[in-house]
């Protein structure tokens, strides 16, 4: 099999506070394969935001730290890389879009501004080259009248356009892997939409794989091909999209997709939207066993004993339940 | 028409339906500050008399080339007249032609003060806002210690030391003046660091500064490029501000005698000079504690219009 593009190997990214260590990822493996769309599901505080940022090494140390792990970029390990190197794979290799398009550009500078500066620091051409630049991508995102919305400041747009603008940015030099952390939560649904579609048409038309974290399962089934679920620091399930779906395994994915509101099902024979009862343990020196324990339906003491390994319960489905 | 079209997103408008709503766009942050300062009446205004003075001092020697330190006791202590417009002093040396000269004096080491002022705030401040942990907590130690020193007598002591030295190195009146304008704004900057920290501790975790993190810049790129330009809102009013508290601090020194040489005139010494003759020729004192008056005033008019324009969240 060929090498994958990027190669998460146990992964350990965990913060010091005052309280103690708080393992926010804790020995999270995952690999994406060249012009792959990979979604990473699961709650609010499980880790997803964390183990995107540190494959750019975007956390901040201390109190942040590696505790161990790989994180391998064709085959190369970001982990030692100084602030100087990583900056020559931030952008050009690996980019990133963040969930908050309002406050995702810098207030003072024109969008043309912002995304010129992109293409000046990564390949070395003058403004006015990469000013052209910054217009062919606002185009190419579908803002209209990009000739002129290069001048306009970021108050000017909307929340979806700026989302289009910072996808632009993240896209000017081309980059083999775009990260999108939770890109169309702060978007109405409608624009979600259309923001989902432009990165799939980006994507097929730069060849680039799409590393997509989100927490609405209705956004994974319909833009990627293979998910991973994390919980509190962990993956619980790794599966192709329709294995995930069709045949989930771990009880917390259970959970996930019965907790899909379904407009189909008329509202009579609805039963109430189930939750997945209790939040996310305190990752602050988690007890043993499973993480899940405490909010699972088919516990058993074991469950308390010991942590359960991913392992493969059919060709690409990985599961870390004892069931 | 048009007006009954269906607006497209993709199609292109015809002209006139973009060039109508371009004219009340907003443009650029600087332009938008501009806009809402010009509504403060009191700071226009104040800007207004403020250009003219600076106007005054500078092309006033063109206009009135007169000696500062032409003697002639035939008419020492005059009033206001058409040969003398602001009056003589006791040797008979014409006061406009020596307050032109002071203001030049007066604005100059008020300006140059604020700018090392400003300088040295902004790099205090940002790197305790950036580097958090010790460096911070010893520099705000710093600022702290700073703010709690006594001005005036510091001021005076400093003067009184170095002057000699800065004399030999720069010349009469360079010495003075670059003494003068290290002292003031070495002893003003903490207001500026304090405040520019504040501002990097804050702008330092918004998303665009990540974003741009993300995307490859340094940290140079990113203290410079993303966080500063954010940060100055609060810098220009607080440097403003600080144009007038050194004005005052100058005059304050030449009228105790430490500033300039007592040959040069300043509108602080001449003010000194005047003090004994109060009640023979008042208007000798009265133009130039006018004129520190005047300049004092309009910068701080100024620094309020321009608090209002750089605050978002005033509505103008």
């Amino acid at each position: 099999m060929a090498e994958p593009l990027l190669d998460i190997r146990d992964l350990k990214t965990w913060f010091k506070t005052d309280d103690g260590m708080v393992r926010a990822v804790d020995g999270v493996s995952l690999h994406i394969d060249r012009g792959e769309t990979l979604g990473v599901v699961g709650e609010s505080g499980c880790g997803k935001t964390v183990t995107a940022r540190s494959v750019l090494k975007l956390i901040d140390m201390p109190p942040g730290r590696f505790e161990a792990g790989q994180i391998l970029w064709q085959g190369r390990d970001l982990i030692p890389l100084d602030e100087t190197e990583m900056n020559k794979i931030r952008a050009r290799e690996i980019a990133i879009i963040f969930q908050e398009p309002m406050t995702s550009l810098n207030p003072v500078y024109t969008v043309g501004d912002q995304i010129a500066e992109v293409i000046e620091l990564h390949q070395k051409l003058s403004r006015k080259q990469a000013m052209v630049g910054a217009a062919d991508m606002l185009k190419l995102v579908n803002i209209p009248n990009p000739q002129r919305r290069v001048h306009d400041y970021p108050h000017q747009f909307s929340g979806g356009m700026r989302q289009r603008v910072m996808i632009a940015m993240a896209l000017s030099c081309q980059p083999k892997l775009l990260i999108a952390d939770e890109p169309t939560t702060a978007l109405d649904v409608t624009i979600q939409a259309q923001i989902l579609e432009l990165m799939q048409e980006m994507k097929e038309r730069f060849g680039m794989a799409i590393m997509l974290i989100t927490h609405a399962m209705g956004v994974v089934a319909e833009t990627t091909q293979r998910v991973v679920v994390m919980y509190a620091g962990k993956v619980v399930e790794e599966a192709s999209v329709e294995a995930l779906f069709g045949d989930p395994r771990h009880p917390y994915t259970q959970g996930l997709i019965r907790s899909i509101p379904r407009v189909d099902r008329s509202a009579g024979r609805q039963a109430r939207l189930e939750s997945i009862p209790g939040s996310v343990p305190s990752l602050l020196d988690p007890p043993p066993g499973c993480r899940f324990a405490s909010r699972c339906r088919y516990v058993m003491p074991a469950c308390t004993q010991a942590i359960p390994p991913l392992k493969e319960v059919a060709p690409g489905h990985k599961v870390a339940c004892i069931l | 028409m048009a007006g009954l079209t269906p607006a497209s997103l993709t199609a292109d408008a015809p002209a006139p339906a973009v060039a109508a709503p371009r004219k009340n766009r907003p443009t650029s942050p600087w332009q938008e500050a501009w806009r809402r300062f010009r509504r403060h009446r009191l700071a226009v205004a104040s800007g207004v008399v403020l250009l003219l003075l600076i106007a005054a001092v500078t092309l006033g020697p063109f206009i009135w080339p007169v000696a500062i330190n032409e003697i002639d006791f035939t008419a020492k202590l005059q009033g206001p007249s058409w040969a003398h417009p602001l009056g003589t002093d006791d040797l008979g040396q014409d006061l406009l032609a020596r307050l032109i000269y002071g203001g030049r004096i007066s604005l100059a080491v008020g300006l140059a003060a604020m700018v090392v002022a400003v300088v040295v705030g902004v790099v205090v401040g940002a790197l305790a806002g950036m580097s958090a942990g010790w460096v911070d907590a010893a520099l705000m130690w710093l600022t702290d210690l700073f703010l709690a020193l006594p001005l005036l007598p510091l001021l005076l002591l400093l003067m009184y030391l170095f002057r000699d030295h800065f004399k030999r190195l720069f010349g009469v009146e360079g010495g003075a003046f670059i003494l003068i304008v290290v002292v003031i704004g070495g002893l003003r900057w903490m207001q500026v660091a304090r405040l520019v920290r504040a501002q990097f501790l804050s702008l330092r975790e918004k998303e665009f500064v990540e974003a741009a993190r993300a995307l490859g810049a340094s940290k140079l790129r990113l203290v410079v490029g993303h966080i500063l330009p954010n940060a100055l809102g609060p810098v220009i009013v607080a440097g403003t501000i600080d144009v007038a508290a050194a004005i005052i601090a100058e005059s304050t020194l030449s009228f105790l005698g430490l500033g300039f040489p007592s040959d040069i005139p300043t509108w602080g010494s001449v003010l000194r000079d005047a003090k004994d003759y109060l009640d023979i020729a008042p208007h000798w004192a009265l133009f130039p504690g006018a004129a520190i008056f005047l300049a004092v005033i309009t910068i701080n008019f100024m620094g309020d219009g321009l608090r209002d324009a750089l605050d978002p969240r005033r509505v103008l």
